[in-house]
């Protein structure tokens, strides 16, 4: 009995000391929200990440970045009444989520990705008064939702052209995250690219099955690069970082046979970094989910709000494009990118998006496959 | 009466204990612990909401923990409930979609197709240690991967897309009535198929001979076989028990929370932490919901922690977590703490 009251005593003392620790900090932090509730009631956006969570460097950080952005312009403070992320670590944290952001009043809330879809249809049904935007994937019919897409295969076609062009090998590659309608847009609009500029060269495909597997992204680069291609561009989100530590090795071990890596969604640059001097990245597709975001925020806040549309950024509106950073493309290179990126804009070259358009597409450049 | 008062003392303390330990984390990276707790606790029972979120959480994990337990009743460490229930979730799914059958029915028939299916990925690795002597750990591990891929082809090939239709009414768990007075949470009516698994499974393995001769199996394999005993059947048997309990949990999330399935690009993760739960639980059927009332409540809670004011990022509160579940998984610590102290007393 003794020994017994000996370990209670001992409890207790360490939680009432943690206890008063805990309520000298609250005080403080209570004195901090008084401050805040003076403020008026701003227009205040939100989202929800998918499960790549809000640091993926692709177009989750991308759609946080571009709240940043538009907190940053309009005054607004991270938290309630301003702007906010929510991460997902499961599909089924979808609906929680979006409903504890309804919940904290915000105006606008994003779901990013096509995971999103149906947990959005759901919880826009529930609450008609609040406006949500899906990225990546298109819901009809629901004044309170706007559909965000964006035309990938434009940039991947130029990707493609610069690939096609910068091939040393006369072998590029591709690797996708997960098949599905968006990395298909990836997939086609690069292959595309690539056959447009020379039809002989020859192009390896390699799915991984999933956007957040480093490793396996490792192994698929690790057998194109095998088989003789020196230019691969990734549309795996996560699992890209290993399709660029691939890249890096190998130019570690061999600096005589360069190799590059197209990067995805936003500027991967950094990623593709060796030294000073080197650097794996040719360049990147960028899919700017951040202009998106902020875009349709804007229009939200002033009483625009697109409901029930789908808003489809391309080369036209810069949602997407090829990045410059690093300058590893030569001019001449630049030119024929430019070249067919007016194209495509005038609407001379339509860029395909499926496997089916694919098709067509190299049946009107007169190619058999 | 000294007894007595342990068993009940000791959980208590440590989960208290692993509050403690996280608070002082908490504080030392400058959070408020009170905050952050306050809407752990709301994050929880706060309001109908998250009190039907709450229970909708703990719903697969007790069938997944169920599963384990079972399992290792005989013997058997059964990695593959992540495996069996992603099929199970598919084959649910898809009985929900495709079969037009009155309702009630339609139910039944879906989570028996979801079960099955479960049971079939439990019975491979079962054979295969029966009659072969395989390690069921390392294919189920692997079934775990057949199951992920297999099952996303599976939906694209037949939805066209990444997600199917969704299921009918009539196969559906979901509760209109109770969606209303919970202001639209999930919580689905799986709570009493995974409460009536729980009582099933406590019943077989305690009084029929077919759990005699599971548990008997499982203290010692050569025993059993010397008592007359057929010890392959009862590891086939074992795991597709096993896999059919995991299999609904999967028709939990198929017929209940999602009413969809869609690809998936990793492992849903609770099938592991019905490992978890089950060892939380002591590998006992009734322990089991024990375990999975902390981890499905604390799992729900957590996503709450990163509003305001508390605003914790969401890599501390895996950690927070995990030093809660690790204390009350280290329980037995108590007890041999304990001894040692006694005896050192009794050599002075």
């Amino acid at each position: 009995m003794k020994k017994q009251k000996w370990y209670l005593l001992l409890l207790l003392l360490a939680v009432s000391l943690v206890l008063a620790a805990c309520g000298g900090g609250n005080d403080n932090a209570e004195g901090g929200d008084g401050g805040d509730e003076a403020a008026e009631d701003n227009f205040s956006v939100a989202m929800v990440t998918d499960i790549g969570g809000v640091d993926d460097k692709s177009f989750n950080q991308s759609a946080w970045e571009g709240l940043q952005a538009f907190g940053e312009e309009y005054n607004l403070e991270k938290g309630d009444n301003g702007y906010d992320y929510l991460q997902s670590n499961s599909d089924a944290d979808y609906i929680p989520n979006l409903n504890q952001l309804v919940r904290r009043n915000f105006d606008l809330i994003y779901g990013i990705g096509f995971m999103l879809k149906e947990p959005i249809m759901e919880v826009a049904d529930q609450n008609p008064e609040v406006n949500f935007g899906l990225v990546d994937d298109v819901i009809e019919g629901k004044d309170n939702v706007v559909s965000i897409m964006f035309k990938e295969q434009e940039v991947s076609f130029l990707a493609g052209v610069a690939a096609a062009k910068e091939t040393k090998t006369g072998k590029v590659g591709f690797v996708g995250g997960m098949e599905s309608p968006v990395i298909s847009r990836f997939e086609e609009g690069f292959k595309a690219g690539v056959k447009s500029v020379d039809p002989n060269i020859e192009i390896i495909v390699n799915y991984v099955g999933s956007f957040g597997d480093a490793a396996g992204g490792q192994q698929a680069a690790n057998a194109i690069y095998s088989q003789g291609a020196d230019i691969i561009f990734h549309a795996s989100g996560a699992t890209g970082n290993g399709v660029f530590a691939e890249a890096k090795e190998r130019i570690q071990q061999n600096p005589d046979q360069p190799v590059w890596v197209i990067g995805v969604d936003s500027d991967q640059y950094e990623e593709g970094k060796v030294s000073d001097d080197v650097n794996v990245t040719l360049t990147s597709t960028l899919k700017r989910v951040d202009v998106a975001v902020k875009e349709i925020a804007e229009r939200a806040m002033n009483g625009d709000f697109p409901g029930g549309e789908t808003i489809t950024f391309g080369l036209a509106d810069n949602g997407v494009e090829l990045a410059e950073t690093g300058g590893h493309i030569p001019q001449e290179t630049w030119d024929v990118i430019n070249e067919y990126k007016q194209k495509i804009i005038d609407g001379e070259i339509t860029p395909p998006g499926t496997p089916e358009e694919y098709e067509n597409f190299l049946k009107d450049l007169g190619i058999e496959e | 009466m000294s007894k007595n008062l342990n068993k009940l003392l000791i959980p208590v303390l440590s989960v208290i204990l692993g509050l403690v330990v996280g608070a002082i984390i908490m504080l030392v990276f400058g959070y408020n612990p009170i905050q952050g707790y306050s809407q752990l606790w709301n994050g929880i029972v706060g309001d109908v909401y998250v009190l039907g979120e709450s229970i909708r959480q703990i719903t697969p994990y007790i069938l997944a923990g169920l599963a384990f337990a079972f399992a290792i009743k005989t013997g058997l460490f059964n990695i593959g409930i992540e495996g069996q229930l992603i099929v199970g979730w598919f084959a649910a799914t898809y009985v929900g979609v495709v079969l037009d059958l009155p309702p009630g029915i339609h139910l039944i028939v879906a989570l028996l197709a979801g079960g099955l299916a479960g049971a079939l990925w439990g019975f491979v690795p079962g054979i295969l240690k029966a009659k072969l002597g395989v390690n069921e750990v390392v294919v189920t591990i692997m079934m775990n991967y057949t199951a992920l891929h297999v099952t996303n082809a599976l939906v694209r090939a037949w939805a066209g897309k990444d997600t199917s239709e969704r299921i009918h009414e009539t196969a559906s768990l979901r509760i209109p009535a109770w969606e209303e007075a919970t202001m639209y949470s999930r919580m689905h009516a799986g709570i009493f198929v995974a409460l009536i698994a729980v009582f099933v499974i406590w019943y077989i393995l305690k009084y029929t001979t077919l759990g005699y001769e599971l548990k008997a199996v499982g203290l010692n394999r050569d025993a059993a076989q010397y008592a007359g005993m057929n010890v392959e059947r009862n590891i086939v048997i074992a795991m597709i028990i096993s896999g059919f309990l995991a299999g609904l949990a999967g028709s939990m999330e198929g017929l209940g929370t999602f009413e969809y399935v869609a690809t998936k690009s990793s492992l849903t993760g609770i099938g592991f932490d019905g490992i978890a739960v089950s060892i939380l639980g002591a590998n006992h059927p009734i322990g089991v919901i024990f375990g999975a009332v902390l981890f499905g409540a604390l799992k729900y809670g957590s996503l709450s922690m990163p509003n305001p004011p508390a605003q914790i990022p969401e890599e501390m509160i895996s950690i927070i977590i995990a030093i809660i579940v690790f204390f009350v998984a280290s329980t037995y610590l108590f007890p041999w703490l304990k001894e040692k102290f006694t005896r050192k007393k009794g050599a002075n």
